[in-house]
């Protein structure tokens, strides 16, 4: 179970988030919305460690894990695969996987089961990641991601500049994580295909909550209220 | 045939700089530190040998032995607890403090072993040569220094390519915030590529005392060979370096045979011409393959 707790996180003078809390159980996918600028990524990049928190807590199986860098958090479990992809371009395929493993905790996952995910990926395993298309060194990312046996995964905008056909070839992958106990937390500008594959969400608004719920107790208006801010500084759940 | 020597000769010289230059290099591409105090740690290392020589009676080859496993444990030391420090500051203030070192460097050699110059002791081996030609002879001392750096290059990039370690530190130079949340301890990587750094300036060091004189003060000029060598290689490519070194050394050694006070002339103009024709370096690559 991950929990953020009040977490306020400010880039110099700019506040990119105030007092966001989220939950994310084993086995659970929560989505967070929002526009471009409103902390979403940002919320993801604290959760791993690459931002500190000025007041709020991360709470990961009831230890408080704030003060970790982020190679620690990674042997906790957590991991994230990050906005734009982030791979190593020197590095060839199979290599970038292995890095994934550094702070490995025990789990089913290795090099053999990541080109069984990917089926195509076994076969290029020493090319390096420059020549492969978007969507293959996005598969490249969540498998540097999953070497690590987390058991909070967290994916930054993984539909950035992919076609819409390997979008959901791309997410077709989690749903059998989840099954597994994963627990997944995505940020994604593609509201429509967040809400298909999340259990619950959160929007996020200049740095703020500002409608969370499940997606089908919710209308499109509501989500487009809390999303755009048309219905003001509303609280948690009641803008509408 | 003078010309042949020259050139020979030149190549050898070229191992002394590519040593030099390897540390240089790592430091640069991975933690993304120029060190200004590279030449005066290599410096400290001959000292430091002098103390290991005159204390144990070690013989000066073996010295490293001692002294680059030490300099190695130095060097992890500084990365954490100065370079690092300063790194997260910025950039600019690394430069700073890497010309502090060397300052302070300087002037510690000074108070504790004066300003006379030194040289290792190695008995009949200085003026030991192969002779391949009645007008082509190679040193053994140079003829070890180029074998030991080629030997330092080979290795550091076998490590660099097959090594889980080696890997983490590709990685970490490509890009350190990807690398750290793919579970890498990205200070603890710097801590072993500043070691590993840092030994190989202790055989830089130990060669220059082997080779040639040394003062307190010789650390400096040694640094701008050593940039020069890494410039015209390729900033990143270990072979690079390699390349680079020759080219100087046989520069050096070619225009010390036109006037026998050219030398260090025409290698700056070699490297100026590299900087102003092909600045990205002969060979363009990224920490090993």
């Amino acid at each position: 179970m991950l929990e953020v707790r009040n977490l306020t996180v400010r880039h110099g003078y700019l506040q990119a988030l105030t007092e966001v809390s989220l939950k994310v159980a084993p086995g659970e996918t929560l989505a967070i919305i929002g526009a471009n600028g409103a902390g979403k990524s940002t919320l993801l990049r604290s959760i791993i460690g690459l931002h500190q928190p000025t007041a709020g807590a991360i709470v990961l199986d009831g230890r408080d894990i704030t003060p970790l860098p982020p190679h620690a958090r990674v042997r906790e479990g957590i991991a994230l695969v990050p906005e734009g992809r982030r791979l190593f371009p020197s590095l060839s395929v199979e290599e970038n996987l292995l890095v994934g493993q550094t702070s490995r905790r025990s789990g089913p996952w290795s090099v053999r089961a990541i080109y069984e995910l990917f089926s195509w990926m076994g076969d290029r395993r020493h090319e390096r990641t420059v020549h492969l298309s978007g969507g293959e060194q996005q598969a490249v990312a969540i498998g540097r991601a999953l070497m690590a046996n987390p058991t909070v995964l967290l994916l930054d905008e993984l539909s950035l500049g992919l076609a819409p056909t390997m979008v959901r070839r791309i997410y077709g992958v989690f749903p059998e994580l989840v099954k597994k106990g994963m627990a997944i937390l995505l940020v994604e500008q593609d509201v429509a295909q967040a809400l298909r594959i999340a259990d619950r969400f959160q929007c996020l608004l200049e740095g703020r909550t500002t409608l969370e719920g499940k997606p089908a107790d919710t209308t499109t208006a509501k989500i487009e209220a809390a999303y755009f801010g048309l219905a003001g500084r509303a609280g948690p759940g009641s803008a509408a | 045939m003078n010309w042949v020597n020259a050139i020979v000769q030149g190549i050898l010289l070229g191992g002394l700089y590519a040593l030099f230059a390897c540390g240089l290099s790592l430091l640069f591409g991975v933690v993304r530190v120029v060190n200004l105090a590279h030449g005066d740690f290599a410096v400290l290392a001959a000292y430091l040998a002098l103390v290991v020589i005159t204390t144990t009676h070690v013989p000066a080859l073996l010295t490293f032995v001692i002294v680059a496993p030490l300099f190695a444990l130095f060097g992890y030391g500084v990365q954490r607890l100065i370079i690092q420090k300063s790194l997260e500051v910025s950039p600019l203030t690394t430069l700073l403090v890497t010309f502090g070192l060397s300052v302070v460097i300087q002037n510690l050699l000074l108070v504790a072993a004066s300003a006379d110059s030194h040289s290792f002791d190695l008995g009949s081996l200085i003026s030991a040569s192969l002779r391949v030609s009645p007008e082509l002879s190679i040193g053994y001392v140079p003829l070890m220094i180029f074998v030991t750096a080629v030997v330092v290059l080979v290795s550091l990039q076998l490590f660099l390519s097959r090594t889980s370690i080696g890997r983490a530190i590709r990685a970490s130079a490509d890009d350190q915030e990807a690398s750290s949340i793919a579970g890498v301890n990205t200070r603890h990587v710097f801590g072993i590529a500043a070691a590993i750094a840092f030994a190989t300036v202790a055989l830089a060091g130990l060669a220059l005392g082997s080779s040639s004189s040394f003062d307190p003060s010789a650390g400096p000029s040694r640094l701008i060979f050593a940039f020069e060598a890494v410039i015209i290689g390729g900033v990143g490519s270990l072979w690079g370096t390699l390349v680079g070194g020759i080219i100087l050394g046989v520069a050096q050694a070619v225009g010390a045979q036109i006037d026998p006070s050219g030398g260090v002339l025409a290698g700056h103009l070699v490297f100026l011409a590299v900087l102003a024709l092909r600045p990205q370096g002969l060979i363009r690559a990224r920490l090993a393959i």
